[in-house]
Parts: C-alpha cells; sequence; structure tokens
C-alpha cells in the first residue's frame, strides 16, 4: 500500500512538470499583446511597454522565445518562485489567499453533496417508484438541466434579493453562512449525479444474493441496508464524488463571480481576461494537483471499502 | 470493527463542515447595524495604488480618498485651487505652485514643495515604468529622462523656490496645465515612501500615505477591499462620513444584487444586463451624471475606400444615432454630434452639421456619387458588449446604403489594435475615449494630430496640427478654445471619425445613504456622500 501510494506521488510530480509546460505552451500560443489586454483601451507609453517588456521577457518569441521563458518560469518554479503577475504581486501570495476560500467553498458543495445526495438516493431505492421516488426524478432531471449560469443568479435573486434569507454575496473573509449558498448551488449539479447513481447502485444490491441471505438470517432491515448494501454500493458513487472535488474547485470561476466569492476561479477569470500567462499556469498546475490527489485518495478508498482490493 | 471504521470515514467530511462553521461564526460578518459603520463602495481590484502608477478609476477612486489634489473642478469644470493656494503663470511656459499651509501626511510629515517634486521625478523617470509618466512629457527634461539609461533622474523643469514654493517650466507654453494638475498623477509623495531617494519604498503601495481627507486603515487586502477612516488633521473640507470600504468585486451583477438588498451602499456603473429594471428596482435612488467618455467609429484612411471625406459623411449620414441610443442603450448614453464631450468648456453642439442629421436618401445619393466600396465591415472587441450596436448599426447601413455589411469581433481590443497598427483591413473600427483631464485639446491631441498617441487611422492634417498649437501657446483659455474649436471644424469636414454616443455614468446606491455624486472621472465625491 505504501508502495502504491509512494509511486503515484513520483508520477503526480511528473504530470505536475507536463502540465505546466502544456499550459504555458497553450497561454504562449493564444497570447495577443499582454500588456495591451491589462491597460484595456488607454494607449499605452512606449516607456511602459518598454519597461513591462523587460521585465516579463515578452519580447521573446517563436520556438526559441518560448522555451527561453519557460524554463526561465521553470527555474523560479524549482526554488518555490511562482513569479509575479503582470500588476507586480506575488503570484504564490495570490494563490494563498485563493485555495482556502475555494477549498471551503468545495467542502461546503461536497457535504451538501453526500448529506443530501446519497442520502435521498438510497431513500428513493428502497421506496422504488413511490412518490419519493418519482419527485427526485423530476427534480434532478431540472437541476441538471439548468447550467450554473443561469441558476446561480436565479439563487441569488431569490433567496439573496427577494426573500433576503442568505446574504446575496458572500465577499472577503466570508462566514460559513455567506459561503452556503453558492456552496448549494455549486454542489447541486453533483448531487443531482451522486443521487441517480446511489439510487442504481442500492437498488441493484437490494437484489443481490446476499440481502436475500442477510434477510433469511433475519438480520434487521436497517442493519442490511445501512451496512452491507450501502458499503457495496458506495464504490461508483465514490469514484465519482473524488472526480467531482477537483470539477467542484476547477468549475467555480461562475458560481465564485455570482457570488463575488475571491478564490481560485475569481483568479483565474481575471487571468485569462489579462492574458497573464504565469498566473494562469500557476492556478491550473495546483489545480492539476489537487485531481490527481484526490484521485489518489478515491484508490485509496476502494480498498478500504472493499477489502478484496489490494494494492502493491 | 469494520462497521466503524466505515462510519469515521462517513464522519469525516461532517466534521470538516462543523470545523468550519465554527471557523465562521468566529469571523463575524461586520458593516450591518452600526449607524457609525463606513459607507461601503463598490471597485474593481486597483491595478496599483501608488499615483504616478495608478490610471484606471477603482485605483484612483482610492486614491482620491488618501489624497487631496492641487487643484479640483467646479460645475463648470474649471480648475480651482484645494491643495494649491495659487496656480499662476504670465506666460503659460512657467508656471509658480504655492500650497496652502497646514497640510501633514498622515504619518505626521509636513507637506512641502520637495514632497511634490521628488513624486513627480519618480513618476517621470522611465526605468521606473510608471503608467501615468506620460502626463509629465509637457515638462522641460521630460527626454533626458527616457529610454533604458536616461541622461538625468530628475527632471530639469522642477525648480524649489521654498518650503511652500515650487516652479514647473513646461517645453512649450500649455495654457491648460492648471487643469491637467487635478489629475491623480500630480499628488505628492511624503518621504517615508521612498527608501532612497528616487526609490520606492517596499510595501508603500500596500497601505499608501496621503495627505489627504482619510488614511488607511490597515492595509490594502487584495480581491477583497481597502479601508480608510477620517484623517482628523486634515487642514481642508472635512468629509461626513468616518471612513469608507471600498469594496472589490469581479463583476457587476453581484455588487448590483449587493446594492438591492442594502449590504452594499454605492454602486458605480449599472451592470447592462439590470439597466432596464434599475430604475424600478432602486427607484430615486437610480441616478445618471454626465460622463467625459465618447463613442466613435473610426476610418483607417489610409485605405483607398475610405479615403474620401464623402464617402465617410454619406455612412455618418446613414446612421440613426437616436434610434441605436434608445432601443439599444435604453437612454443610458447619449447620441454625439461633435468630437469633443459636453463636459468640456468650449464645446458646442452638433459640429458636424448635416453629417449629423440622419437622411437616408441624401446619403445613399452621396455614397453613390463618391463611389463607396460595397462591402462595409465593422471591427469591435467581443469583451466589451459592443455587438448589439454594431449589428444595429450594419443594418442600417445595409438598409440605408444599399450595401453589405458584417460586424467582426476581434476577442480583444488588443488585438483589433495590433490588427489596425499593422494596417491590416478591419474596415470601419470602433474606438471610446475618456478624457484624463477636462479640455478640448485632451479630446483633440491624442486622437487626431500627425504624432497623436491614439491616432490610429493615419489621419493627419498639418493645419490642425498648427491649430492646436497656436491654442496651446495662447495667452488665455478663452482664446485656447477659439483655436481649438477652429481645429474641430477641421475634422468636421475630414470626418475622420464618426461621433456616435456620449457616456453617462448610471449608478445606483442603497437606502443608507445620501448625497451621492459620481464626477467625470467615475469617482463618487467622498466630501459630499453621507449616511442617510
Amino acid at each position: 500500500m505504501l508502495r502504491f501510494i509512494l509511486r503515484r506521488l513520483l508520477q503526480m510530480v511528473l504530470a505536475f512538470f507536463g502540465t505546466t509546460l502544456i499550459v504555458y505552451a497553450l497561454m504562449f500560443a493564444g497570447q495577443g499583446d499582454p500588456i495591451q489586454a491589462l491597460a484595456g483601451e488607454r494607449p499605452v507609453t512606449p516607456a511602459q511597454r518598454a519597461y513591462l517588456t523587460e521585465k516579463y521577457h515578452l519580447d521573446a518569441t517563436g520556438v526559441g522565445g518560448f522555451f527561453y521563458r519557460y524554463f526561465n518560469y521553470l527555474g523560479g518554479l524549482v526554488q518555490g518562485d511562482l513569479g509575479q503577475s503582470l500588476t507586480g504581486r506575488q503570484i504564490s501570495d495570490i494563490l494563498a489567499a485563493a485555495w482556502p476560500v475555494t477549498l471551503k467553498l468545495a467542502v461546503i458543495a461536497m457535504a451538501v453533496t453526500v448529506i443530501f445526495g446519497v442520502t435521498a438516493g438510497v431513500i428513493a431505492a428502497i421506496r422504488r417508484s413511490g412518490v419519493f421516488d418519482h419527485a427526485t426524478l423530476v427534480l434532478t432531471l431540472l437541476v441538471l438541466g439548468i447550467p450554473t449560469i443561469v441558476l446561480a443568479p436565479l439563487a441569488q435573486y431569490f433567496f439573496g434579493v427577494r426573500w433576503p434569507i442568505f446574504p446575496p454575496t458572500a465577499g472577503a473573509q466570508p462566514s460559513f453562512y455567506a459561503l452556503l449558498l453558492p456552496g448549494i448551488v455549486l454542489g447541486s449539479l453533483s448531487l443531482a449525479t451522486a443521487l441517480r447513481l446511489t439510487r442504481t447502485s442500492v437498488t441493484e444490491n437490494l437484489r443481490a444474493d446476499y440481502v436475500r441471505t442477510a434477510r433469511s438470517k433475519g438480520l434487521r432491515r436497517r442493519r442490511i441496508v445501512g451496512v452491507h448494501v450501502l458499503r457495496n454500493s458506495l464504490i461508483p458513487v465514490i469514484t465519482f464524488l473524488g472526480v467531482e472535488l477537483g470539477n467542484l474547485m476547477g468549475g467555480a470561476i461562475i458560481t465564485e463571480g455570482v457570488f463575488n466569492v475571491p478564490g481560485v476561479g475569481f483568479n483565474l477569470f481575471r487571468g485569462i481576461r489579462t492574458e497573464d500567462g504565469p498566473l494562469v499556469v500557476g492556478i491550473v498546475s495546483v489545480l492539476v494537483v489537487v485531481y490527481l490527489l484526490s484521485n489518489l485518495v478515491v484508490d485509496v478508498l476502494y480498498a478500504v471499502l472493499d477489502p478484496r482490493i489490494r494494492y502493491e | 470493527m469494520r462497521v466503524r471504521r466505515l462510519a469515521a470515514w462517513a464522519a469525516l467530511p461532517l466534521a470538516v463542515t462543523l470545523g468550519l462553521t465554527a471557523c465562521g461564526s468566529g469571523g463575524g460578518s461586520g458593516g450591518a447595524g452600526n449607524p457609525d459603520a463606513a459607507v461601503r463602495i463598490e471597485i474593481a481590484e486597483p491595478q496599483h495604488l501608488v499615483p504616478t502608477n495608478t490610471n484606471e478609476t477603482s485605483g484612483s477612486q482610492v486614491l482620491s480618498a488618501l489624497f487631496s489634489p492641487l487643484v479640483d473642478y467646479d460645475e463648470a469644470n474649471k480648475p480651482h485651487e484645494v491643495a494649491a493656494d495659487s496656480v499662476t503663470t504670465s506666460d503659460n511656459k512657467v508656471w509658480t505652485i504655492k500650497l496652502k499651509p497646514g497640510y501633514t501626511f498622515h504619518n505626521g510629515e509636513k507637506v512641502t514643495a520637495d514632497n511634490y517634486i521628488d513624486a513627480w521625478n519618480y513618476g517621470a523617470y522611465a526605468p521606473n515604468g510608471q503608467n501615468s509618466s506620460y502626463f509629465f512629457e509637457k515638462v522641460a527634461g521630460y527626454d533626458d529622462l527616457q529610454g533604458e539609461t536616461p541622461k538625468a533622474k530628475t527632471l530639469s523643469g522642477l525648480q524649489k523656490v521654498d518650503d511652500l514654493t515650487f516652479t514647473v517650466t513646461l517645453n512649450e507654453p500649455y495654457v491648460d496645465f492648471k487643469s491637467m494638475l487635478g489629475y491623480t498623477a500630480f499628488y505628492p509623495l511624503p518621504e517615508a515612501a521612498f527608501s532612497a531617494p528616487g526609490v520606492l519604498a517596499e510595501g508603500y503601495e500596500q497601505a499608501p500615505i496621503g495627505q489627504g481627507p482619510f488614511k488607511m486603515k490597515g492595509s490594502w487586502q487584495h480581491d477583497a477591499k481597502v479601508e480608510v477612516e477620517r484623517y482628523d488633521a486634515f487642514p481642508g473640507q472635512q468629509p461626513k462620513v468616518a471612513g469608507v470600504e471600498f469594496r472589490i468585486y469581479q463583476q457587476p451583477t453581484a455588487a448590483y444584487a449587493d446594492v438591492l438588498s442594502d449590504n452594499l451602499d454605492v454602486i458605480k456603473t449599472i451592470p447592462t444586463e439590470n439597466l432596464s429594471t434599475a430604475a424600478t428596482d432602486l427607484g430615486d435612488r437610480y441616478q445618471e451624471s454626465p460622463a467625459s467618455s465618447l463613442q466613435v467609429l473610426a476610418f483607417p484612411t489610409f485605405q483607398e475606400e475610405f479615403s474620401k471625406p464623402e464617402v465617410r459623411k454619406a455612412i455618418s449620414m446613414a446612421i440613426d444615432r437616436d434610434e441605436i441610443t434608445k432601443s439599444i442603450f435604453k437612454d443610458s448614453q447619449r447620441p454625439a454630434r461633435s468630437f469633443v464631450s459636453p463636459v468640456v468648456a468650449g464645446y458646442r453642439e452638433n459640429t458636424i452639421g448635416t453629417a449629423g442629421a440622419f437622411d437616408p436618401v441624401k446619403a445613399k445619393a452621396m455614397y453613390e456619387a463618391a463611389g463607396g466600396p460595397k462591402k462595409i465591415e465593422l471591427s469591435y472587441n467581443g469583451d466589451g458588449g459592443h455587438k448589439d450596436w454594431i449589428d444595429a448599426t450594419c443594418n442600417q447601413l445595409k438598409a440605408n446604403l444599399g450595401v453589405d455589411c458584417v460586424g467582426t469581433a476581434e476577442p480583444k481590443f488588443a488585438d483589433l489594435l495590433t490588427k489596425v497598427k499593422k494596417k491590416q483591413p478591419v474596415g470601419l473600427f470602433r474606438m471610446g475615449w475618456v478624457m484624463d483631464y477636462p479640455s478640448m485639446e485632451n479630446y483633440l491631441g491624442p486622437l487626431y494630430s500627425s504624432t497623436g498617441s491614439s491616432n490610429y487611422y493615419g489621419y493627419s492634417n498639418p493645419e490642425f496640427d498648427k491649430l492646436l498649437a497656436e491654442g496651446a501657446r495662447a495667452a488665455t483659455e478663452d482664446e485656447a478654445i477659439k483655436k481649438y474649436q477652429a481645429a474641430e471644424d477641421l475634422l468636421a469636414q475630414d470626418m475622420p471619425v464618426i461621433p456616435l454616443r456620449y457616456g453617462q455614468n448610471n449608478f445606483g446606491h442603497s437606502t443608507k445613504v445620501k448625497n451621492v455624486h459620481v464626477d467625470l472621472f467615475d469617482r463618487v465625491d467622498l466630501l459630499k456622500i453621507e449616511l442617510a
């Protein structure tokens, strides 16, 4: 098990450098004129242009220029220096401020998914074809059909402005309560999927032989469902949730914008808009690491859920 | 055993959530409930908070709290002294600036002439890479501070007379220099801002020290907020609020939702998607004030098919400005028929004359007689919400001139500019202009003079250049305005661009504040705003 984890961690280092190369190349290829993008529609003076060009090596173009700038960036990265954004802020500072906020938001969204999605899925499976089952089917289809870009402003308008149950935006240093609405919105999409997955999986397992055996042994229904069935049904759900954790963090661009949460998505959006290469590469690389880590956790969890699975 | 282990895994997310709850309730949300609370104003994340490096509205809004300008503008947008006691000149070339006594920086330092001279030298010195350094290009010695290794470190045109007096010598006489002094770039810097002469101290920008009505409360919290509180030793007009919290928003729609629920006090620009409902949502808390911006469609005059002024005028006549401002912009902008904005002295209505009157019949006849192109392309940047009006304009041109017209979106304005600078055929392209200081010259010089910094259309008229130079050298402002107006008349004959619309500030405020004014620079007037 330990060797397995170590091997995966080593692979992660390689994957990390690979992504920085790809993302850096993409940003480099798509880059028009970052200095003008920063200034918006204002004219840029020659002095200012010369200053920024020299500072960020923007005059290095072509394939040679790309590798020059990429290795320059990597050199800094190895020393723990993620570089500066085009407005002169340390990218490591930006990330240090943004990650905790996004993490909080993602954990809330995840908790909402697990608590409501899995519970409702189990209930729907036990009372198959009942009122609850049909109601959740319609609701989840509805949620899956509405994109976040519509859902988030609607939720903000109804639960923040019209009936002020929640604060309409979270803002800086948000409290748990302020993050609840964005968390629910962010989690609602994966909640729907998790609910459907759990329901299918539990339904299938309820028909399995070992359930019949358990029942004939005289076990209580609660124990059969809560321990035997649920544990066997969680494997596909856990796989889904692991991937979803990465999605929640990267996919928070819209939600963070609508609810003014100064997290990773918020900064990524700005980085892309101002063609701020180093900022985008920094954020995306860390996102990749989060994906890899959450996948590793999922793999380890398999072994916990199903003792037959062993890693070498 | 196994059951317990599973339960432990399941409990993990729950425990984390509970832990977060505990953190959250400790932090509190603050702001609400306290009658002496600061007013909360929406801004975007400033790029910089150093006066000579700040040229966007969010940064200059914050600096307007921390600094007091030498001059400010009255109702007619003429400059009057604030931190300056007097700004005088006999020949428009050598200007004597006398400071009011009694001003101190927030760290206790007395404000002297040196503070201004040091700050301006820092701003003009090219290796410092300051965004607003071009504001000093009229000062004698500016050229010696340019290049990678400049010849000098200080502007030869700045001379200290005594502690409260200094003189500014310009390269050329310039009648509007006093108007320029109201801009953010001309604030002073305290000695504490420099770690060595000419070297800005690390971290100054995180908590700028100024000499204005408010001082920093804590430091700049990136992506979150900048808080300032009243500076009691300020000798000028005291503000009516105890402090201001500039809250940083990425998207204006989020700020709008906060204003609706009294969670934020002022939003300076109501997002376009909310404009149609803003009047009902906010009632009389939705307000408008004139802004300095001017939207135009520019011609690449270096291209053969657009080289004739008749073609350019015919296109202008075929556009129904009133209809577009009404149906597309819901009257949040105003139709423009002059090259300068109504907010500056010397503005005259309808200087483009018949070319601004919508007349499809005449336009078509004129267009065909002049042999205008059969196909017109309108280029714009796709990230600025321009598609609707470009498409509407295209449809009008199609219907009224009988030509084929397409709107072409470039991803960003920078991409559009790159193409225009390389003289690639982009057809007509949209441009916007926001003034740096209220003067007719600022709408004419940079945009249409042969060497203008934003003259992308290859327009060059020696007569126009001469009139501008004469205006700058004029003895009085009134004489200068006459020259500038004559220059504007030349533009009306040549039509290098089609003026389309003047901007307008559309702002809103919560029920907790009153007396909200937004000035020409898109800044909330912090001396006038009050708690309701």
